[in-house]
């Protein structure tokens, strides 16, 4: 997750991942572990405000927001999944929806639709990281995800002005 | 060879502050804090301006008075390293040795921030951390 390494630790981020899934999913697995959605997003959020710390350590200051959305969706995002965000687009007033055609914890889930009911599980340990990376950058979000097709996810970052 | 150093938060609260002569230190932290203010202003005009290679972390010299000169660098994150040197010790700055000790402060304040017991916002306690700040400090 965190170098460029070997296949291995790609293989360990998905693990752990699942794991995680798995006992929010089942939570009789492992009666000890309270682990909820929240909790699961606070993961997320706690991973990516200390992963964009290292990762903004050798870039150039950003200009403005859209710079900082262009580094989630390049760098960051290459970094957690191997692959950049495949779209992106904002109305300019503050919502930006990041559309990736193949997401990762989606792509090894049958498209039938079978699993649906699941996918909010699947998801919101990134809509935390995304939240997480944005808070650490200064950017106060609300960050939610759409799942319409099995591989295809996409997240919606609402940005919280001081104003508003 | 710096006097004091100093990682001031998002919202400019001080995350850690040390300086090598206690006796100084007082006057030091005043120096740090009033600093804040260039930082700022320093860091928005940075940004609006379009010229690529100015939007370096690194701020160069912030204001020099005759006894001490002050150096920052903001990362990305909000984050503010001050390093203050003694104009009396330190006679020839180097502009390179400065810009990697503002990179070795910041490795080092990844570092500590990428530890899973620290809380983003707390004052920093980490040996590591501390003993690299005792290197730039000597």
């Amino acid at each position: 997750m965190f170098q460029a390494g070997g296949n291995s630790d790609e293989g360990l981020f998905d693990y752990l991942h699942m794991e995680l899934v798995s006992t929010l999913l089942q939570p009789e697995r492992n009666p000890g572990i309270h682990l909820s959605i929240s909790t699961m997003e606070h993961l997320g959020f706690s991973s990516g405000y200390r992963l964009v710390e290292r990762l903004t350590r050798e870039w150039p200051r950003f200009k403005d927001e859209l710079d900082s959305m262009k580094f989630i969706c390049k760098e960051f995002w290459t970094a957690v999944f191997r692959k950049q965000v495949d779209n992106l687009r904002t109305n300019r007033q503050g919502v930006y929806v990041l559309q990736d055609n193949r997401f990762r914890h989606l792509a090894k889930v049958s498209t039938s639709g079978q699993y649906m009911e699941a996918a909010p599980k699947l998801v919101v340990f990134t809509c935390g990281l995304v939240r997480g990376a944005l808070a650490n950058l200064g950017i106060v979000s609300v960050v939610t995800a759409e799942v319409s097709a099995m591989p295809i996810c996409k997240f919606q970052v609402q940005i919280q002005r001081a104003s508003a | 060879m710096a006097c004091c150093v100093a990682v001031i938060g998002k919202d400019n609260s001080p995350l850690y502050i040390r300086v090598s002569n206690p006796e100084t230190e007082l006057y030091l932290h005043f120096t740090v804090h009033s600093s804040l203010d260039v930082v700022e202003e320093r860091v928005n005009s940075l940004a609006k301006s379009s010229v690529g290679d100015i939007r370096e972390l690194y701020l160069g010299l912030l204001y020099s008075s005759e006894t001490h000169r002050v150096y920052g660098y903001a990362t990305n994150t909000k984050v503010k390293f001050i390093i203050v040197l003694d104009v009396s010790r330190v006679q020839n700055v180097n502009e390179n040795e400065l810009r990697s000790m503002f990179r070795r402060i910041h490795s080092a304040y990844a570092d500590a921030i990428c530890n899973p017991f620290y809380i983003p916002g707390d004052q920093i306690d980490s040996t590591k951390f501390e003993a690299i700040i005792s290197e730039i400090l000597l």
